[in-house]
């Protein structure tokens, strides 16, 4: 296996290979198609990678019974739920441009080498056109690099970082969830009105991507109000047992805590600090305050009673289908989308979907309408018939997926605990509408580079 | 020939031709029949075969001759893919000085583990290699961010430097090449309803694989690997008649890390992506059951028990309860959902308790590992073979392979 006799002969084989190998790329192509798993037959698979183990296994199944439902419901099976209210008329139950859906299903593990496995033998073996689904900013990234690589659409699930369509964004990768921009920008005011202008923050944030972000962004936005911001702490991601951050924060001379936390990261610390009697304190005169910058339902769940009062933020929650009232007096009318979603969701599986049910439900459908407009599977068809698509009943109300980022902007829910429960799906309740107006970015504040379209061979 | 005796020539000529037609062998069941969804034989999965089994093969040498027993191995492998990728970024997108430097980055920060944890023997280093890996995990989650990209990893960008290279066409992503062979160029053979798939980057892995197999044959049978095989059987003993064997042990992990090193650069030539989780402690455990499972201190073991644990991750891992549906469908409609309930729990996301159930039935019952099934297999024919032409009992067989 040397290389190490150098005769004339040697060199001169060597740079022959040397030289067919630069000449094989044309010979060695993907397929004869025009794009990487053209579907020829009558049918087209999707791939849904969502985590099935690991931290995040019960929003991948939630998950995954969402994109269960909008199979059935793009092949003109059960009651068509949200494609009946989308404001794009294109979807027939026919499946996508005739073609019946199928699709295959995989385990990201939260992990990215192991998504990443996953989505290219969805790709490599099972032929899928498109790779959707994650439960985690990482994952997002990871696999959305691979799909720019392969050449096949990525519509990201439950990812909140900045970076999916930030520094990271690619141009086969679309976002419909918020981020932590507007989370930050959606929650300040909303904290302003209710806490005050004076305040004192203490960030407690996941020692990870995703936790920096967020925490910049309710910093940034907090600190445009008056907030001041006392001190910031990373955890680690593993920590269960978080007394020994709570601790400090008394001393501080903080009077709100701000938990950039996900997952059960964010139930196990709001417990602590909830025990800690850290509600019950008064500091600089003032009411002491949690604030949880993103909130969702399974993590509502989790933290149980501990959840009453803090605010959050949402990308869409179900209780949208039945309207409500805000404190401030505001009628809220029930959103027709949002209830046709909870309807054929909770006739299938018995309970309301979550939020990352709806993202990764929308993401499917507006998918397969973007193929149908497009008139064509091809990625860069698709990213054309995407980029800058306006539409509406969906749910978050009119939402326009920007073209220089991909990232969708829509209206977003500021939560709180719900004091009185109804049942244990019913722990939030929606404060605020923030308008989408409030929560737009200029999309070259993060940087990253879109690329262009990959249609792969 | 080199340097081989002849039973090894006879194993490395079999690893060989298994490795070369492996595309053949892993796609025995046509396309759109219901048995492709076992079909293992796509780039990715025979990539990730061929590279752990390179990762497997190199913990071999360390657990299987000297019976240190590391459970930090994943960290070499992390740190060898951080060095291929950031290889990748300010050089060249081709491979070969990634795997270079992932080794000798690998090699260089095993040296330093090594000599640290090899104070200890028996369950002491293998913790201390424990606290070393998940020390090498938390730095790169977060604390070493800036560097290693944190928890969303490292992935070559349009704007990078990549000095060697020119500029890249409009539109294109940097992608992973040997002197322009792209890594995922791939051809594809129609024969019949099956087809095969040659993948440029598979047959590159698998020729370093070949590679570090005929080095580590090499090894096991030199001098240095009957000294390391004396430290296994007693280092006591071996320290009073005056060797000194810590020398012995470090070479040996240096070599496994090493190993480690050139698998986690192949991992990036292969998919230019790193991420911290590479280096978590399951990526250490689960190279540890991949040697067991296949037969610890054997030489085809480790990868047998690399491709099993990948082929479960991969195959079984993705099948869910509609393709299940599909299986009994024939089964009037009561039984059909009786059997799939039944089934359901072991695959899909279940995978990880089929593969329990195996590793704990492999341990029971064949001590040494699938290789030790292969051979009462073997056995099984021979005696009978034997028992037909001649009386004489058959001479045992030397656990060797």
């Amino acid at each position: 296996m040397s290389n190490s006799n150098f005769t004339r002969r040697g060199v001169l084989k060597t740079s022959a290979v040397a030289g067919a190998g630069l000449a094989l790329p044309t010979i060695f192509t993907n397929r004869a198609n025009a794009f990487t798993n053209e579907p020829t037959g009558s049918t087209v698979t999707l791939g849904f990678n969502v985590p099935q183990t690991g931290p995040y296994a019960d929003e991948g199944a939630d998950e995954l019974r969402a994109y269960q439902l909008a199979v059935e419901h793009l092949n003109g099976e059960g009651d068509g739920g949200m494609i009946n209210t989308f404001s794009s008329k294109t979807l027939d139950g026919t499946g996508i441009l005739g073609k019946k859906v199928e699709y295959v299903t995989g385990d990201t593990q939260t992990k990215s080498d192991a998504a990443r496995a996953s989505a290219r033998s969805m790709i490599e073996k099972d032929g899928a056109i498109m790779i959707t689904g994650g439960s985690s900013s990482g994952v997002a990234v990871a696999v959305q690099a691979l799909c720019q690589e392969a050449g096949v659409i990525f519509m990201a699930g439950l990812t909140h970082s900045n970076d999916t369509t930030g520094k990271d964004k690619k141009a086969n990768g679309f976002r419909h969830f918020f981020n932590s921009y507007m989370s930050g920008a959606a929650l300040a005011p909303v904290l302003a009105n209710a806490y005050g202008n004076d305040r004192k923050a203490y960030h407690l944030t996941a020692d990870y991507n995703w936790g920096y972000t967020t925490e910049e962004a309710v910093r940034n936005s907090t600190e445009a109000l008056g907030w001041e911001t006392v001190a910031a702490v990373k955890t680690p991601l593993t920590q269960t047992d978080f007394s020994s951050y709570i601790a400090p924060v008394l001393q501080s001379g903080a009077d709100v805590l701000v938990l950039n936390h996900y997952g059960g990261n964010m139930v196990n610390s709001l417990t602590n600090a909830v025990q800690f009697g850290l509600r019950d304190k008064m500091v600089n005169d003032k009411n002491f305050e949690i604030v949880v910058p993103l909130y969702s339902r399974l993590m509502a769940r989790g933290a149980g009673a501990n959840v009453k009062g803090i605010y959050g933020s949402t990308n869409w929650h179900w209780s949208l289908s039945q309207g409500f009232t805000t404190p401030d007096g505001t009628e809220v009318a029930p959103d027709a989308a949002s209830a046709a979603f909870v309807k054929s969701f909770g006739e299938k599986y018995g309970f309301p979907p979550s939020q990352a049910a709806h993202t990764c439900y929308c993401q499917t459908i507006l998918y397969a309408d973007a193929v149908n407009r497009a008139g064509s599977f091809n990625p860069c068809a698709v990213v054309e018939a995407l980029e800058g698509f306006e539409f509406d009943g969906l749910g978050n109300g009119p939402t326009l997926y920007r073209a220089e980022d991909h990232q969708c902007f829509k209206d977003v829910l500021v939560v709180r605990g719900k004091e009185n429960p109804q049942s244990e799906f019913d722990l939030l309740e929606v404060v605020e509408v923030t308008p989408v107006g409030q929560v737009t970015y200029d999309p070259s504040i993060f940087g990253g580079d879109l690329g262009s379209c990959n249609p792969g061979a | 020939m080199l340097g081989l005796g002849k039973k090894d020539i006879a194993l490395f000529m079999i690893v060989a031709l298994l490795t070369l037609l492996a595309p053949f062998i892993l796609n025995p069941f046509p396309e759109g029949s219901e048995l492709a969804q076992f079909n293992a034989g796509y780039p990715d999965l025979m990539q990730r075969f061929v590279i752990f089994g390179i990762f497997a093969i190199g913990f071999n040498i360390l657990f299987g001759l000297t019976g240190y027993l590391s459970f930090g191995h994943a960290a070499f492998l992390g740190v060898g893919s951080y060095a291929a990728i950031w290889m990748m970024k300010l050089l060249t997108m081709n491979v070969i000085p990634a795997i270079i430097m992932a080794v000798i980055v690998a090699g260089l920060f095993s040296v330093l583990v090594g000599y640290i944890s090899l104070r200890r023997s028996g369950i002491y280093f293998a913790i201390l290699t424990l606290a070393f890996a998940q020390m090498s995990y938390a730095l790169a989650y977060s604390v070493l961010t800036p560097i290693t990209g944190g928890e969303t990893g490292l992935q070559p960008k349009v704007s990078d430097p990549r000095l060697f290279d020119g500029a890249l066409a409009e539109g294109a992503t940097p992608q992973a090449n040997l002197f322009g062979l792209d890594m995922g160029a791939s051809y594809e053979m129609a024969v019949g309803n099956w087809l095969f798939t040659f993948n440029a980057g598979y047959y590159v892995a698998a020729a370093v694989m070949l590679a570090s197999f005929y080095v580590a044959i090499r090894i096991f049978r030199s001098p240095f690997g009957i000294m390391l095989r004396a430290v296994k059987s007693n280092q006591q003993r071996m320290n009073y008649t005056g060797l000194n064997s810590k020398p012995y042990t470090l070479a040996a992990f240096v070599i496994s890390g090493m190993y480690a090193g050139l698998a986690g650069g192949l991992m990036v030539a292969m998919d230019t992506q790193v991420g911290p989780e590479r280096m978590f402690w399951t990526a250490s455990g689960e190279v540890v059951l991949m040697t067991i499972l296949g037969g610890a201190g054997t030489l085809i073991g480790p990868v047998l028990g690399a491709g099993m644990i990948k082929y479960m991750e991969n195959i079984v891992s993705k099948i869910n309860s509609d393709i299940l549906h599909t299986w009994f469908a024939f089964l009037p409609d009561g039984l059909e959902d009786v059997l799939v309930a039944m089934v359901y729990p072991f695959v899909g996301k279940g995978w990880h308790l089929t593969l329990g159930i195996v590793f704990m039935l492999v341990v029971i019952f064949l001590p040494g590992g699938l290789v030790e099934g292969g051979q009462r297999i073997m056995n099984l024919f021979r005696r009978k073979k034997r028992a037909g032409d001649d009386s004489t009992p058959a001479p045992k067989s030397h656990p060797a392979e």
